[in-house]
C-alpha cells in the first residue's frame, strides 16, 4: 500500500511538471504577442494593480489554509480539516469570481479576447490558470466528501500540491503580466 | 440543436463515397462477425475492459495495423494520382480530396500507426523486462488506450460525416484558420489529436513512473536493458513535448471557435508563432518514435550476433544526449522563416550535433556484430535494412541541416524522401523487427519465417524504388504536395508508384504471414526462449501469465470523450457538456470505489 502511495505522489509530481510546460508555452505566446495591441490599449492602461493585488492575497491565503488542512488531516482532526478546506474553497471561489468580474469588465470595455492578439494571449494565459483553479475547486469538493467518509488517503496531499503549484504559476502571472505590464517594462 | 451538422455532411463526391461506404461496410462486417460467433462477451471481458498491460499492448498493435492499412491506402492513392496525372489526364482525385488524402496520410501514420505501435510494444515488453507485474497505474493505462482509439475513430468518422483537414499534417495557419478552412476538416484534426494526445501524455507519465519505481530490487539504473532506457528517454520527451501540442491546438481551436487572434493574418496574430510552437512539440516527437526503435535494435543485435551489446554505457549516454538535444533543434524545420543568420547557424549546428550520438549507436551495433556468429533471422534482416536506409537518411538529414542547402530543398520532395527514410527505414522497420522478435513471447508460437523474409525483401526493395526517385525529384526542384506535376517529373513518379506497389506486396506477405502462422500455431510452439535472448522477458513462460483484473471505466471514458470530441467538431454544445461532465463523473465515481489500482 505504501509503495502505491509513493507512486501516486511521484506520478502527480511528473504531471505537475508537464502542466508547467503547458504554462511555459502560454507564457512564451504572451511574451511574443503582448506588443501586438493593434492600436488598442496596452497592459499599462488596462490593468488595475490594486484589484490584482487583492486577488493575489486571496490566493496566497488559500495556499496557507490548504496547508493547514493537510496538517490537520495528518493529525486525524476531521472537523478542523473540513473547516480549513471549506475556507480554502471559499477563498478559491472568491478568486475565480474576481477573475470572472475582471474578464467581463474588460469585455464590456471592448477589450475582449477577440480584440487583438495581445488580449487573446492575455485571456488565455490568465484564463487557463483560472480554469485550473476551477478544476481544483471541483476536486476540492470531492476531497471534502472523502474526508467526511474517512476515505481520503493521500488525495488531500496531491490536491494541496496542485493548489500550491497554481499559486506559484499565479506569482509568475502577477509579476510578468500585471506588474511588468503596469510598469510598462 | 445539432450545431453545424446536417444531412449535407453525409453527401460526398463519387470517390469519397467509396471511402465512406467502405468504412461503413467494414464496421458492419466486424460487428456481424462478432455477433455471428457470439464473441462480444469474450472480447469485452478478455480485451476491451482488461487492465493487463499485455492485453492493452495487443490492442494497441491491432489498432496500429488497422490504421496502417488506412494510411497505406492514402499513400497508394497519392502515388497513383501523381503517376497517372500527365498531359491531359488530371488523375482520379479532385484537388481538395487530394489535399485531404495527404493530410490524413501524415496524421494517421504518425499519430495512429507509429504511436500506438510504439505504446503496444512498450506495454508488452517493458513490465516484463523490469520484472514488474504490471504498470504503475493500470486503469490510466486502459484509459490512455481508449483515448487513442477515440482519436482514430474520429479520423475515420471524417470519411463518413463531413470532411478532413486539407492543410498538411501540421495544419499550419493561416490556411487552417476559419477564414481559409471554413469546413469541419480542421476541427476533426484538432479534436482527434487533442483527445489522443491527452492519452499519450498520461501513458508517458505512467511508464516513466513504472520504470523509475517498479524495477526489480537488483536492477539498478545501469543494469536496465537498453530498450527500457530508450523508452525512459522517450517518455521524458512525451511529458515535456505533448503539453505544448495540447496548448498549441487549443489556441488554434480558440481562433476557430471563439474568434481569437493568435495565428490569424489580422489584428496582430502571428502564424509563425504556431509554426514555432508546433515544432517545439514536433521535433521531440520524431525522437519519441525513433528512440524505442533504437532500443529494439539494441535487443536484437546482441541476440542474433550471439554476443553482448558493445558499449552499454555509451548507448545510455547517447540516448540521454538525444533526449536533451532534441529540444533545441526545432527551428531547422523552417530555416526559411527569416530568423537571421545567427539563429539559423545555432540550430543548424545543433542539428548536426544530434547526429553524433546517433552515430555512436550505429557504431555500437556494428561492433556488436563484429566477430559475432550472426543468425540472419527476420528480426536481424529488418535491422540490416534499417542500418542501410537509416544511415542514408541520416546523411541527407545532416545535409538539410545546413541552412544554405535547406533554403534550396525546403518543402521539396528531397525533404519528403528524407523523413520517410527516417520514419519507414528507422521507426517502422524497428517496430516490425520488435514485433517479429517478441511475437513468440506474447502468443506462444513462432511466426512463419519464410513469409517474413519475403515481406522484408518486398519492403526494402519497394522502399528504395519509392523514395530514391523522390530524392532526385527534390533535387530537380519538385515541391511536395503537388496535385498537378510538370511532365519532366513524370518518369520518376512512375518508378515511385511501382515502389509503392512493391511495398503493398510486402504488406500482403505480412498479413499472409500472420494468417498462416496462426493456422499452423500448434506445429510451431515457441518455448520460453526461442531466440536465446538474455533479458528478463525470456525467463517467463510464453505466453506470460495474464492478469485477470478488469474495469469498464476505461471504455466508458472513451465513449464519453468521443461524444465530447464529436460535439466540439460540429459545435453541438449541449452534447459537449454531457461528454465532459460524463468523463468527470466516471472519474469521480471511481475515486469512491474501493480498489487496489488508481
Amino acid at each position: 500500500m505504501n509503495t502505491h502511495n509513493n507512486n501516486t505522489t511521484f506520478g502527480f509530481w511528473v504531471y505537475l511538471m508537464s502542466d508547467c510546460v503547458l504554462f511555459a508555452a502560454l507564457f512564451a505566446t504572451y511574451a511574443v504577442l503582448q506588443t501586438q495591441t493593434f492600436g488598442g490599449p496596452g497592459a499599462s492602461e488596462l490593468f488595475d494593480l490594486n484589484f490584482v493585488l487583492t486577488e493575489t492575497l486571496i490566493l496566497l491565503t488559500s495556499s496557507f489554509t490548504v496547508g493547514l488542512a493537510t496538517i490537520f488531516s495528518l493529525e486525524h482532526k476531521k472537523r478542523a480539516t473540513l473547516v480549513a478546506l471549506a475556507t480554502t474553497f471559499i477563498l478559491g471561489l472568491s478568486f475565480v469570481g474576481m477573475e470572472v468580474f475582471e474578464f467581463t469588465h474588460l469585455i464590456a470595455e471592448g477589450s475582449g479576447p477577440s480584440a487583438n492578439a495581445f488580449l487573446s494571449s492575455f485571456f488565455v494565459l490568465v484564463g487557463t490558470h483560472g480554469a485550473h483553479v476551477t478544476a481544483g475547486l471541483i476536486w476540492m469538493f470531492v476531497v471534502m466528501l472523502h474526508v467526511m467518509r474517512g476515505s481520503v488517503g493521500n488525495k488531500l496531499y496531491t490536491l494541496s500540491l496542485f493548489w500550491h503549484f497554481l499559486d506559484i504559476v499565479w506569482i509568475f502571472i502577477f509579476t510578468f503580466v500585471y506588474l511588468f505590464g503596469a510598469l510598462a517594462l | 440543436m445539432l450545431g453545424k451538422l446536417d444531412l449535407s455532411a453525409f453527401i460526398h463526391g463519387p470517390i469519397e463515397t467509396v471511402a465512406q461506404l467502405s468504412v461503413v461496410f467494414g464496421v458492419v462486417v466486424v460487428v456481424g462477425l462478432l455477433s455471428y460467433y457470439k464473441a462480444w462477451g469474450w472480447l469485452w471481458r478478455e480485451y476491451l475492459t482488461s487492465l493487463d498491460a499485455k492485453k492493452i499492448g495487443i490492442m494497441y498493435i491491432a489498432l496500429s495495423f488497422v490504421m496502417l492499412a488506412r494510411g497505406a491506402v492514402d499513400a497508394f492513392m497519392m502515388r497513383t494520382q501523381q503517376a497517372i496525372e500527365v498531359g491531359a489526364n488530371s488523375g482520379f482525385l479532385s484537388p481538395d480530396h487530394y489535399a485531404q488524402v495527404f493530410t490524413a496520410h501524415g496524421v494517421i501514420m504518425i499519430f495512429f500507426v507509429a504511436m500506438p505501435f510504439m505504446f503496444g510494444l512498450i506495454n508488452l515488453i517493458v513490465p516484463l523486462q523490469i520484472g514488474a507485474k504490471d504498470v504503475a497505474y493500470p486503469f490510466l493505462n486502459s484509459m490512455s488506450f481508449w483515448l487513442t482509439v477515440v482519436g482514430a475513430v474520429l479520423i475515420n468518422l471524417s470519411l463518413v460525416v463531413g470532411e478532413f483537414a486539407a492543410t498538411g499534417w501540421l495544419a499550419y495557419p493561416p490556411l487552417s484558420e476559419l477564414q481559409f478552412s471554413p469546413g469541419v476538416g480542421v476541427d476533426y484534426y484538432i479534436w482527434a489529436l487533442q483527445i489522443a494526445g491527452v492519452g499519450t501524455l498520461i501513458s508517458g507519465i505512467n511508464f516513466l513512473v513504472t520504470i523509475t519505481t517498479m524495477r526489480l530490487k537488483d536492477m539498478s539504473w545501469m543494469k536496465m536493458p537498453i530498450f527500457v532506457w530508450t523508452v525512459f528517454g522517450a517518455m521524458i520527451l512525451v511529458i515535456f513535448a505533448f503539453p505544448i501540442l495540447t496548448g498549441t491546438l487549443g489556441l488554434l481551436s480558440l481562433d476557430r471557435i471563439a474568434g481569437f487572434h493568435f495565428f490569424t493574418t489580422d489584428l496582430g496574430g502571428s502564424a509563425m508563432m504556431y509554426v514555432n510552437l508546433i515544432w517545439a512539440w514536433g521535433h521531440p516527437e520524431v525522437y519519441i518514435l525513433i528512440l524505442p526503435a533504437f532500443g529494439i535494435f539494441s535487443e536484437i543485435v546482441p541476440t542474433f550476433s550471439q554476443k553482448r551489446l558493445f558499449g552499454y554505457t555509451s548507448m545510455v549516454v547517447a540516448t540521454l544526449a538525444i533526449v536533451f538535444l532534441s529540444f533545441i533543434v526545432w527551428v531547422h524545420h523552417f530555416f526559411t522563416m527569416g530568423a537571421g543568420a545567427d539563429v539559423n547557424a545555432f540550430f543548424g549546428i545543433m542539428t548536426m550535433a544530434i547526429a553524433i550520438p546517433t552515430g555512436v549507436k550505429v557504431f555500437n551495433w556494428l561492433f556488436t556484430m563484429f566477430r559475432g556468429r550472426i543468425l540472419f533471422k527476420t528480426p536481424m534482416l529488418w535491422f540490416m535494412g534499417f542500418l542501410t536506409t537509416f544511415v542514408l537518411g541520416g546523411a541527407t538529414g545532416v545535409l538539410l541541416a545546413v541552412p544554405g542547402a535547406d533554403f534550396q530543398l525546403h518543402n521539396s520532395l528531397f525533404l519528403v524522401a528524407h523523413f520517410h527514410n527516417m520514419i519507414i527505414g528507422g521507426v517502422l522497420f524497428g517496430f516490425f523487427a520488435g514485433f517479429v522478435y517478441w511475437f513468440p513471447k506474447i502468443f506462444g508460437f513462432m511466426l512463419n519465417e519464410r513469409l517474413g523474409v519475403y515481406a522484408f525483401w518486398c519492403w526494402i526493395v519497394g522502399f528504395v524504388l519509392a523514395f530514391i526517385p523522390l530524392y532526385i525529384l527534390g533535387l530537380m526542384g519538385m515541391t511536395r504536395r503537388l496535385y498537378e506535376v510538370s511532365p519532366q517529373f513524370h518518369p520518376l513518379l512512375v518508378v515511385a508508384g511501382v515502389g509503392a506497389a512493391v511495398i503493398a506486396l510486402g504488406m500482403f506477405f505480412q498479413v499472409l504471414q500472420l494468417v498462416v502462422s496462426i493456422w499452423q500455431r500448434k506445429e510451431n510452439p515457441a518455448g520460453d526462449n526461442p531466440w536465446n535472448g538474455t533479458h528478463l522477458e525470456w525467463q517467463t513462460s510464453s505466453p506470460p501469465p495474464f492478469d485477470p483484473e478488469r474495469s469498464n471505466d476505461g471504455v466508458m471514458v472513451g465513449i464519453l470523450a468521443g461524444l465530447f470530441g464529436f460535439a466540439m467538431i460540429w459545435q453541438i454544445w449541449w452534447l459537449a457538456v454531457i461528454g465532459l461532465v460524463g468523463v468527470l463523473a466516471v472519474l469521480i465515481a471511481r475515486s469512491f470505489q474501493h480498489h487496489e489500482h488508481s
